[in-house]
């Protein structure tokens, strides 16, 4: 197992109630297979994960995007600023 | 010169920061919170933001900017918080030898930030509340 800071924002951060999870997820974990994780856990964003991107160490990245212990994870809903 | 902040924001505040003796132009975008949206009477916005991405994916507009115009210097800041009718969400200068460059690259900024940039708002109205998604720009 390896160690994921999982970084939410926007309505990730108000369903999950925190705006940083540290997570030990299994090692070749993905990004959208923490997504997937993470949705199982809290059902009510489901409807979400499709609109979602993903960026690692804070870069963006695909959802098959392999992590490694101690990255940083975040999930983007579409953005909207400005 | 990339920043996020959550104090109030001018963009006469950036025009300093960007402006040389080679520059004959400073075009500046103020991003305001309008009062009204799809017909609701918006009460305020509240803005969030991966902040350390967000300062950083700026800073790649201002290189990108660089590389496409004959410009060097370029200032964007976004608020987040709490915001009121009328308040300034965002902020951006460019300062460039003649206008047409400027104008194009401060357009060329905001649009690039509204795509990548790590921010989102949420509308709060009197009976309701919904973060903002790309549909809803």
């Amino acid at each position: 197992m390896m160690k994921v800071k999982l970084k939410l924002f926007a309505t990730y951060r108000e369903k999950v109630g925190q705006s940083e999870l540290e997570l030990s997820v299994p090692e070749g974990s993905t990004a959208g297979g923490v997504l997937a994780r993470l949705v199982a856990d809290y059902p009510a964003l489901a409807g979400l994960a499709g609109a979602t991107m993903f960026a690692v160490d804070q870069e963006f990245a695909a959802a098959d995007a392999v992590l490694y212990d101690g990255q940083e994870l975040a999930l983007l809903p579409p953005v909207s600023g400005g | 010169m990339f920043e996020i902040t959550d104090k109030p924001i001018a963009a006469a505040d950036l025009e300093d920061l960007v402006i040389t003796n080679a520059d004959g132009a400073v075009v500046t975008f103020a991003g305001v919170v309008r009062g009204h949206s799809k017909g609701k009477k918006v009460l305020y916005l509240e803005y969030e933001a991966y902040k350390e991405m967000a300062e950083k994916k700026m800073a790649e507009i201002g290189e990108e900017i660089k590389a496409r115009w004959p410009i060097d210097r370029i200032a964007i800041r976004h608020r987040v918080g709490y915001l009121e009718i009328g308040e300034t969400a965002v902020a951006i200068a460019v300062s460039a030898p003649h206008r047409q460059e400027a104008f194009e690259a401060c357009q060329y900024a905001i649009d690039r930030l509204k795509r990548f940039v790590p921010v989102w708002k949420k509308e709060v109205w009197e009976d309701g509340e919904v973060w903002v998604g790309r549909e809803g720009g």
